[in-house]
Parts: structure tokens; sequence; C-alpha cells
């Protein structure tokens, strides 16, 4: 990995807005001048709590993360408010690129947060999007109305039959590819719906990117936190080739815990 | 091969104690060690050995984020020694152990009765050499905190020593006022070599938050900062002991890996080089280190070994 220019510590940002997306997930925005590409992420300091890896979900003058309180930093994120301060350290990482003309997007739930910014910039240079946006309900869904804006055709399904689709969103991407063909499908979301996705984008012969989570530690590829059969989410990652994906022994099945152990997803 | 050309060869191989390798550069430990893959990659990229990364008794997560903050002329971190456990690294190791290039088990415990029992399964591992970590600057009850008492390094080093059979390389820490006295204790207890140095107690303050970085505020420093520091160790341990060196800190190119060498190292570690340049600096710099002795005539790395040492 080459030196960057920035030296690699938080810059201190303050928070401008914060939107609730749903009752789980708020959008913080916040003044910082890098240029990320969509599937990038920054590592967010939460003083005095935590430094996580988060997807930048607004890449333009005002940036954004989209956050989902799972745990003790997303809960520590989503209780702030605007004026308080972060620190961001990046953004890093491999990103998506929408080479083809005819997108395939795919998303479960929060995972639709490094999507959405490819979607708007796929959409502007006339790439022609179908999104398929999977969540456990309708409650669970976000950013709607952004992105009706820049897909030609926009496919939910909910777990709970609540919206669109009652099923997994594997299932209904199944149903899309036997009517429809795509250059090139990319999907975010938990790992064993990207699998899925995976397996079916190899079946149906379409390349595939995908962008996977790991815990992380440094970063910047040396702490072997994030580790994946020899890759590192952190700066191979997170957005991954189908044909890396299809190498790693541990995709789909296995992941590392804090001390590096192995275990299951 | 015309005789010129044969007159120009160097030899870049390099002895040690158990130890045979191909270059003189190693990974140092806690750098891409958590996993066998990952050492499998550096080994490819064309090190002359890896250190794992220290092991303890337990699984272990470390400090809490932030673990690693980058300043002018170094990084820090405080991982807080995370490792899986022996037990659980058992499968990470084996997978590289009889592949093409040596590796070295790092160790840590709170006494050495836990420094015993996982050098005892290390070795039934099939490590080709034991690394002690007495000198780690930011995990409480662990590392420096023991290999700052020269009796506690000898008695560590001691113990280890009548337990296994590969040789045990104790790696010091910088943070102590006679780093030589250090390493004669090793040498004492018939510890087989040194490592230094570690990392630097260091800590970085953001001053809009006004709060340290480093959740665990103090961490270690590496990079091209401490190269000096690293030098003088070596240089100051090599004048005091017989005993075979390996250098480290902040070397990222040849002629860094040459000074330490000149200094009295036989070997050389690169960890936060990696960061710096990458998993291809590990042939880069052999490559360097050939080109150097091939400019300056030096045919093994041996001759070049403490020759800056005076009197």
């Amino acid at each position: 990995m080459p030196k960057k220019d920035n030296l690699e510590l938080p810059r201190i940002v303050k928070i401008l807005d914060i939107v609730e997306e749903n009752p789980d997930v708020k959008t913080i925005f916040f003044e910082d001048d890098f240029e990320a590409y969509p599937g990038q992420f920054v590592m967010v300091w939460i003083p005095s709590v935590d430094e996580v890896p988060m997807s930048v979900s607004y890449l333009g003058e005002k940036k954004g993360i989209t956050v989902k309180n799972v745990g003790k930093a997303t809960s520590s994120l989503c209780k702030l408010k605007p004026g308080d301060k972060i620190g961001i350290r990046g953004p890093h990482g491999t990103f998506f690129e929408a080479t083809g003309d005819s997108l395939l997007v795919v998303a479960g739930g929060i995972g639709i947060a490094p999507l959405a910014p490819l979607m708007e910039n796929a959409h502007n240079i006339g790439k022609q999007i179908t999104l398929a946006f999977g969540a456990k309900s309708k409650s669970e869904l976000l950013f709607i109305n952004r992105l009706k804006g820049c897909s030609r055709e926009l496919n939910i399904s909910t777990d709970d039959g609540s919206l669109g689709f009652h099923g997994f969103v594997s299932d209904l991407v199944e149903d899309i590819l036997k009517k429809q063909s795509f250059d090139e499908i990319l999907c975010c979301g938990p790992e064993i719906m990207i699998k899925k996705i995976a397996d079916l984008a190899k079946l149906n012969g379409i390349p595939l990117q995908a962008s996977l989570e790991r815990y992380m530690k440094c970063g910047v590829g040396i702490c072997d936190s994030c580790a994946i059969d020899g890759f590192h989410v952190c700066i191979d990652g997170p957005v991954f080739s189908g044909k890396i994906l299809s190498e790693l022994a541990d995709f789909g099945r296995f992941r590392r815990d804090a001390c590096g152990r192995r275990v299951e997803l | 091969m015309p005789i010129s050309d044969c007159d120009k060869m160097v030899d870049i191989a390099t002895t040690l104690p158990g130890l045979k390798l191909k270059n003189p550069t190693i990974l140092a430990a806690g750098i891409l060690g958590e996993t066998g893959a990952s050492l499998e990659n550096v080994a490819k990229a064309g090190a002359g050995a890896v250190v794992t990364k220290s092991i303890g008794i337990e699984p272990r997560e470390g400090h809490g984020n932030p673990t690693f903050v980058e300043t002018e002329h170094g990084i820090i971190n405080a991982m807080g020694l995370p490792n899986p456990g022996i037990d659980n690294y058992k499968d990470e190791v084996e997978s590289i152990i009889g592949t093409n290039i040596p590796v070295i088990g790092s160790i840590f415990g709170a006494d050495a009765q836990e420094f015993e029992i996982l050098a005892v399964e290390m070795e039934k591992f099939g490590v080709s050499a034991l690394e002690l970590n007495l000198s780690c600057p930011h995990a409480k009850g662990y590392g420096a905190i023991l290999g700052h008492d020269k009796e506690k390094v000898l008695e560590i080093t001691k113990v280890v020593k009548g337990a296994v059979k590969v040789p045990v390389y104790v790696k010091l820490s910088p943070n102590v006022s006679n780093i030589a006295e250090i390493a004669c204790a090793v040498e004492d207890a018939e510890g087989d070599g040194i490592v230094a140095i570690n990392t630097i107690s260091a800590m970085a303050i953001d001053i809009d938050m006004a709060l340290p970085i480093l959740s665990n505020a103090i961490g270690g420093l590496s990079g091209p900062g401490i190269k000096p520091i690293g030098l003088r160790c070596i240089y100051e341990i090599k004048a005091e002991t017989e005993l075979p060196v390996i250098g480290v800190g902040g070397i990222l190119s040849g002629n860094d890996a040459i000074e330490y060498i000149m200094a009295g190292a036989s070997a050389v570690q690169i960890g936060s080089g990696v960061y710096y340049k990458g998993i291809g600096i590990f042939s880069k710099v052999c490559q360097q280190i050939q080109e150097f002795m091939d400019a300056h005539s030096y045919k093994t790395i041996k001759e070049m070994v403490g020759i800056a040492q005076k009197g």
C-alpha cells in the first residue's frame, strides 16, 4: 500500500444534521473535504467510546454516514446531536464501479448505505438501474425516495411480507433474473445474503461486486483483524469481485472475532 | 558465466541459532500474523522468516479502538495483545509450518509458568524458534512489565530454555535505562538470541477533543522515527554480549537494514514497514541490500555484522 499524503489520524468534524431514517437508523451529516467513492468507508472515532468502520452514504460536500443502532458504538453515534464532534479517518478501501450499462443493485437492510451513492452516480451518467431491496419488515426500509429517483425499477422484499415481495431478497433476485439479464450485480447486506446472490450471479454468468464487513482495528492492512483467507477487508476490500469471493473459503461461512478466532457467521 | 560476474555475486543468506534464512528480512511480531493465510502471503512476498502474532494462554480481545494512530514520524499502536489463544492458534500456525521459510512463534505470559506452557505448545506445533515477548508496552501485566526487570527476564528465559529444544530469542523493550543489562540477563540464562527493539512507549493527544486518541492512552511507537534508537540499542547490546541479535525498528529500506547489520544485527525484522511500503517491502529490501553489497564489494552478510562497532 503506498503511503498516503494524509496522516492516518482522526480529523475532528462537527455534526451538521441528523436525519432519522427509521426507528433504528440515523444518518449523520458532517462537513469534511475528503473525496470518496461509493463503497469506501471511514473509521469513525466516537471519543471515549470506540472507533468503527462506517460506509460513506453521502459523498457530496456534506458527507454522511448511516448508522444502525446495533451495539455500544452505534448506539453512542445515534445519541449524538448537531454540533457534537466526531473523528474521521480515511476514506479507506476499494469501491463499487459501475462498468456495465444495466445494473442490478441488491441491498439487504442497512447494506443500502454504500449502494445509494453508487446508484445516484450511475444514474447521473445514464446507467439503467434495477434495485432489489430487502428488509426484515417495512419499518426497516430507508432512503426510499432517494432510491426511487435513481432506479428504473424498484423491487422491495420483506421477510414478514409487510411490503412488496414476501420473502428473502435472494428469492426476489432469483425471480428477477429469470425474466431479465444485467451487465453486473452490485450487492451489500448480511453475508449470508451476499453468498446467495454470489451463487445466483455465478449461475447466471453475471459479474458481481459485493461489500463485506469484518471486525476492524487498524483499518490500514497491518493488524490482521479483518483477515479473510489472506485478504484484508480494510485494504483489499470492502468491495470484492465475485471472482475473488469465489476463492475465499471463509466467505459466507466464517468470520473472525475480536480475538482473531474463526467463528461461524 | 564470466569470472568478473562471479566476483560480484553476493550471498544475502544469514544464519542464526536454529535459523537458516535465505535472506535477512523477517516479518516482525504483531503485523499480519494473526492468521495463517496472511503469514503465508508474507512468505510468498519474499521474507526470510515470519514471526507469529504474540500468543497467550487464553483468547484475548485486546484494547478497544482506537488502537492505531499515525504521527509525523511513525505509528502508535495499542492493540493490547489480541490473539485467539494458544489452542486456537494451532490451525493458523500449522498451515505454514513446513513451507519454504522458518516460522518463529511469539508468545507472551504473565509469569514463567505461562511462558513455559506456551513454549512447549508452540514447539509442538513445529515452529523453528521461539520469541519471548518481554517488551509489549501497552498490555497490563504482560510484556514490558516483566522485561524491565532483569531478574524476571533471567527466570523466564531459563524456564523456557529448560522446557524446549528450539532456540529461544527474547524481544527486548527500549523503554529501560540500560538495555544491555537486560540482554546480559538473557545471555546468563543461556537464551539463544536477542530481538531488539519493541515499540517505544508513546502517545498522541487530539487537541480539539483534549483527549488521548488511543483508547488505552498509551501505545507503542514504531516506524522511521525509532530507527536511531533501535540502532543505538543494538550497538549497546553487542558491546556487552556475544549473543546474536535480530534488529528491528523503523526499517523501510535496504540501507536501513544494513545500518542495523553494521550495528551488530545478524538479521532484521520489518513490521511498520508493511504499512509504509506494503507487503512488497521484503523483496525490495533484499534487492537493495544486494545492490549495496555489490557496490561495496561485500560478499556475505556476516562480513558486515557489527563492523560499525568501535574498539
